[in-house]
């Protein structure tokens, strides 16, 4: 088979077979319309929807965190003085190198 | 009265989306006619002009106006054809084994005697169609460019955004690419 002969025939072919330049129905309506919803979006209803996600989110993580605290108590009594248990923290490392020479 | 192409890209630009109607009306049969060499389900064709039109909407304060509207348009076609074929390859590895009865009686035409097979005929259109697309995307694009729609290579340079001499290299390629297929064909019919 001669291909190089294949090969100009089948150019020739495609050159004849010239696509059509209909355009559907209303394309330009339809372009137009994609256009107006785009260069216009509703920037108060973007706003609004991302605070309501933000507030959803935020009572999510309240809930989780309520109860955590219910269903693990603290095992830890707490003692009441806040100064004591102040000093308590503060030294604890002191108290540490003590306990250790 | 009507308004010329550079008034009505100038509203435009100025914020009147409107404006922008005539001129997808004016120039739409050229995107069509450019997307359905590339594209066979009008589907497919449909997509990739509304993503011209888009995508001209979104850049047309970058079009200079120094040159005709319809150039600038039709590379931004050209180039979405392109990103449309890379994004399509999905029958390039499939066999020739599968050629329709009118296709496989115009190829024996060919074959018993050349000039018997006639290039008008519709079975050679969809050879043509099949062989296509089997070519890599820079191939089909450089041979419908080049040999079908007989564009110079600088044209193709423009339309396309590449240099004259990738162009060049690109059309060889594109050639030596057509041929293999072509060769595969012959193999895999006869053989």
């Amino acid at each position: 088979m001669n291909l190089a002969e294949l090969q100009t025939k089948l150019i020739a072919a495609a050159r004849a077979d010239a696509p059509g330049d209909a355009v559907p129905y209303a394309f330009e309506k339809r372009v137009t319309a994609l256009l107006a919803a785009r260069v216009a979006p509703d920037i108060m209803a973007l706003w609004v929807r991302g605070l309501w996600r933000a507030a959803v989110s935020c009572v999510a993580i309240t809930l989780l965190f309520g109860a955590w605290a219910v269903l693990n108590p603290t095992t830890v009594a707490p003692t009441g003085d806040l100064s004591q248990n102040f000093e308590n923290t503060l030294l604890a490392s002191v108290d540490q190198s003590d306990q250790a020479q | 009265m009507e308004r010329t192409e550079a008034e009505l890209i100038a509203a435009v630009l100025k914020g009147d989306a409107a404006s922008f109607e005539p001129l997808v009306q004016k120039f739409s049969p050229r995107v069509f006619a450019t997307a359905r060499r590339y594209a066979r389900r009008e589907i497919e064709v449909e997509d990739i002009a509304q993503e011209v039109w888009l995508k001209a909407f979104s850049k047309l304060g970058s079009f200079r106006g120094d040159a005709p509207f319809e150039h600038w348009l039709m590379r931004m076609t050209v180039r979405t054809c392109y990103d449309f074929l890379r994004g399509h390859q999905r029958n390039r590895e499939s066999s020739f084994s599968e050629l329709s009865e009118p296709e496989s009686d115009w190829l024996e035409r060919f074959v018993a005697d050349p000039g018997s097979a006639a290039e008008d005929a519709d079975a050679a259109k969809l050879l043509v169609a099949r062989v296509l697309e089997k070519l890599s995307p820079p191939a089909r694009l450089v041979i419908t460019l080049l040999e079908i729609e007989d564009r110079s290579v600088k044209e193709i340079a423009a339309l396309t955004g590449w240099s004259v001499a990738l162009v060049k290299v690109r059309a060889f390629r594109a050639r030596g690419e057509m041929r293999k297929i072509l060769a595969k064909m012959a193999r895999d019919k006869y053989l």
